[in-house]
């Protein structure tokens, strides 16, 4: 007996859309089961998870400043996806750009002027926009593998940072630990409100999932990126430059991933670090496609996974539950999303020996 | 056997507290840790004090954590969490929640914060670390007695001034009855990851290193030296468990005293912000049981402990060169402690260089 996966003719447009809602609640369901078999009240934990958080001012906050990153990397990932480039390096060009913006606030630190956060966003998108470069650059000219090259290069950055950090942006006044000096005021985001961080990036993350989407639905543009995906030969027929496009997904996800870095190292840091981000440049492809590779719908993504992480902290300080359990939460739900899309996509078959010939062997 | 002392010295806090407890609301202490409490090194530490000041004051004291709290923005809404929902103490144990904890702690100036190993401090935020060195100058005593080939390898995480100064101290410890000694080490950029701490440890023996020393928390250089019948020690905690033949000592981290006295002193009302940096003499810093080795080299390593304990022995004390061989420190003299808690080059001897000194 063997297990098969049957293409459905049409998978149903509803039903796509449903999938990352079954996902969600089956999560649920699997996270109540786990809190039983932690001994916790399971309607009092996931209230802690999921809704308390959503009950203070601060809090919500404080979920749109992580969600902030996630979408704005996002958003740039599922173009690259969605035209079948594979971008896994968004960290590294996180990291860039928060590297090529504070070496602009550093370099004026003690200046005051309108023009230095300006420029330090300016100087972020190029950062990341030229570490993405390489990847596609690689690929475009020599068909190089773009998932082990943008990955790789992530490793340099983040090792170029933790030098910087340490050598020439550490704060000559700092006792030689490895950090620089805390930004000065006009080179740090402003704020949205009194009593929080929710910082201007917010407004970057919004604008630019509008742009985007505006872009994937309305242009000409828009039109290749999903056709280089889904059909390239079709592209390559309708005349569409497939190196254009490579260049095209890489530089405009590198350009928002280090957009969101020089945010976050601006924002709610406020200065140089040996280490930037927890992994914000991966979570994002969680986010991408959790969003259906739909600018909008990252948005939500986004702002769900930034939930099980504040969800995740205030369930340790309030019910002793460890940390592995946010671990297990997202693991569980990536897990579903991609079950519930295979699903949606294909039939489950259960077929006996003898059908070995019919369809055609293992593969 | 440690363990067990720590939960005497707790009971016997206990009984000496015990009746200055009240029935009133209990304080509430949160601890925010970098690391997962099962690392059985700098976490597990801390999050042994925190056991005994539960033990300590009983109901009079409730107690909570996070753990694996990233350094940077998620710790700084951690502690603020933790102080909005009505923490009175909270002790954040790594260097990177410096910054976030001076920013929470100035937005709640009701809530003692207390940080450990950072160099700032506001009016409720008081800071504290132990004087490891003292316990790495023993170690590298005992490593020179110990060794064939006269060659130590260290494992070590990050080039901060507490790393280095660790190795400095290691290294004057070796000079002390071994001036040929010779020192490698390798950097592994963490202070968890078994994997590369392991690999360390394994290429410094190929290179002839017969003692293994880590300034990283994992076992995993003491099972390598095991494995390889190399002698190691400890970090952070007592691991003989993990090597029974490797092991000669550790370096104990005991926060206990210091987080019980804290809480009394909050209990009390006479808590104020200090720096505190403890050693041998405030029992902050202890040495694991000295095994594998022989009576004399056991004895000797004692009389240093004590001499550090006393005062009598400095392992800073002059004269000492760096690498360049120009005197630091004269004779007679000895570092004081703003030059130990920025330190940032080598002691005359360590054929390494710093990584990205400038």
């Amino acid at each position: 007996m063997r297990i098969e996966l049957e293409a459905r003719g049409q998978p149903s447009v509803l039903m796509t859309w449903l999938s990352p809602v079954i996902a969600i609640l089956l999560t649920l369901l699997f996270g109540v089961l786990m809190f039983v078999l932690m001994g916790q009240d399971p309607i009092n934990a996931l209230y802690i998870y999921f809704v308390q958080p959503l009950t203070s001012a601060y809090q919500i906050q404080e979920l749109i400043v992580i969600a902030t990153p996630l979408i704005l990397i996002g958003i740039g990932l599922s173009i690259c996806f969605l035209s079948n480039n594979w971008n896994i390096g968004a960290e590294g060009q996180f990291v860039m750009g928060g590297v090529a913006g504070s070496w602009v606030a550093l370099t004026f630190h003690g200046v005051d002027g309108w023009w230095i956060l300006p420029l330090m966003m300016v100087a972020g998108i190029i950062g990341g926009l030229l570490w993405a470069l390489i990847p596609a650059f690689f690929k475009a000219r020599y068909n190089t593998n773009e998932i082990l090259t943008s990955l790789m290069l992530t490793y340099v950055a983040l090792q170029f940072l933790d030098y910087l950090a340490r050598g020439p942006f550490r704060d000559p006044d700092g006792f030689n630990f490895p950090e620089s000096k805390i930004f000065s005021p006009s080179a740090t985001m402003p704020l949205l409100s009194d009593g929080g961080r929710m910082h201007l990036g917010a407004i970057f993350a919004v604008v630019a999932a509008i742009v985007i989407a505006i872009m994937l639905w309305r242009t000409i543009k828009g039109f290749e990126v999903k056709i280089s995906g889904e059909a390239p030969r079709a592209a390559r027929f309708a005349g569409f430059n497939e190196k254009s496009m490579i260049y095209f997904s890489f530089l405009l996800s590198g350009s928002l991933a280090g957009l969101a870095g020089i945010s976050e190292v601006a924002g709610p840091i406020g200065q140089v670090l040996p280490v930037i981000s927890p992994g914000y440049g991966f979570t994002a492809i969680i986010v991408a496609f959790l969003g259906r590779l739909n600018p909008i719908g990252v948005i939500f993504a986004g702002l769900l996974l930034a939930l099980t992480y504040i969800g995740g902290e205030n369930a340790q300080i309030m019910l002793q539950i460890p940390d592995d359990a946010t671990s297990v939460f997202q693991g569980i739900l990536l897990f579903l999303i991609l079950a519930c899309d295979t699903l949606v996509r294909y039939k489950v078959k259960i077929t006996g020996f003898s059908s070995r010939q019919t369809t055609g062997g293992e593969g | 056997m440690t363990r067990y002392l720590k939960y005497i010295t707790a009971a016997f806090l206990a009984v000496m507290l015990g009746a200055g407890a009240n029935a009133a609301d209990p304080l509430k202490a949160a601890f925010v840790y970098v690391g997962p409490v099962s690392d059985h090194g700098w976490t597990y530490q801390h999050d042994q004090g925190r056991l005994a000041v539960e033990a300590a004051f009983g109901d009079a004291v409730e107690t909570t954590f996070v753990e694996n709290v990233a350094e940077g923005p998620d710790a700084e809404r951690v502690i603020r969490q933790l102080a909005a929902t009505g923490q009175d103490v909270i002790f954040t144990t790594s260097f990177g929640f410096m910054n976030p904890t001076v920013k929470v702690s100035e937005r709640f100036p009701d809530v003692t914060f207390a940080h450990a190993t950072g160099y700032k401090r506001t009016d409720n935020l008081t800071t504290y670390s132990s004087r490891f060195y003292e316990g790495r100058y023993v170690l590298g005593q005992i490593a020179a007695r110990m060794s064939q080939s006269g060659i130590v390898g260290y494992v070590a995480s990050f080039p901060i001034p507490e790393v280095v100064r660790g190795i400095n101290a290691f290294m004057l410890g070796m000079q002390s009855v071994r001036p040929d000694a010779q020192i490698k080490v390798v950097w592994v950029s963490s202070w968890f990851d078994p994997g590369k701490e392991g690999d360390a440890a394994k290429a410094m023996i190929d290179q002839g290193a017969d003692v293994i020393t880590q300034h990283t928390d994992s076992p995993a250089p003491l099972r390598v030296a095991e494995e390889r019948g190399v002698f190691a020690f400890g970090q952070a905690s007592d691991m003989i468990a993990y090597a029974p033949n490797a092991q000669l000592t550790a370096i104990i981290d005991d926060w206990s005293g210091y987080y019980v006295s804290q809480v009394q002193a909050v209990i009390d009302g006479t808590w104020e912000s200090q720096d505190i940096w403890g050693g041998f003499n405030t029992g902050m810093v202890a040495m694991a049981p000295f095994t594998n080795m022989p009576d004399d080299v056991a004895a000797e390593a004692q009389a240093t402990v004590d001499k550090i304990s006393s005062g009598e022995l400095h392992p800073f004390q002059g004269p000492l060169f760096n690498q360049a061989g120009e005197e630091v420190v004269a004779e007679g003299e000895v570092l004081d402690d703003g030059a130990l808690a920025g330190m940032s080059w080598y002691v005359k001897g360590i054929e390494d260089t710093l990584p990205s000194s400038n």
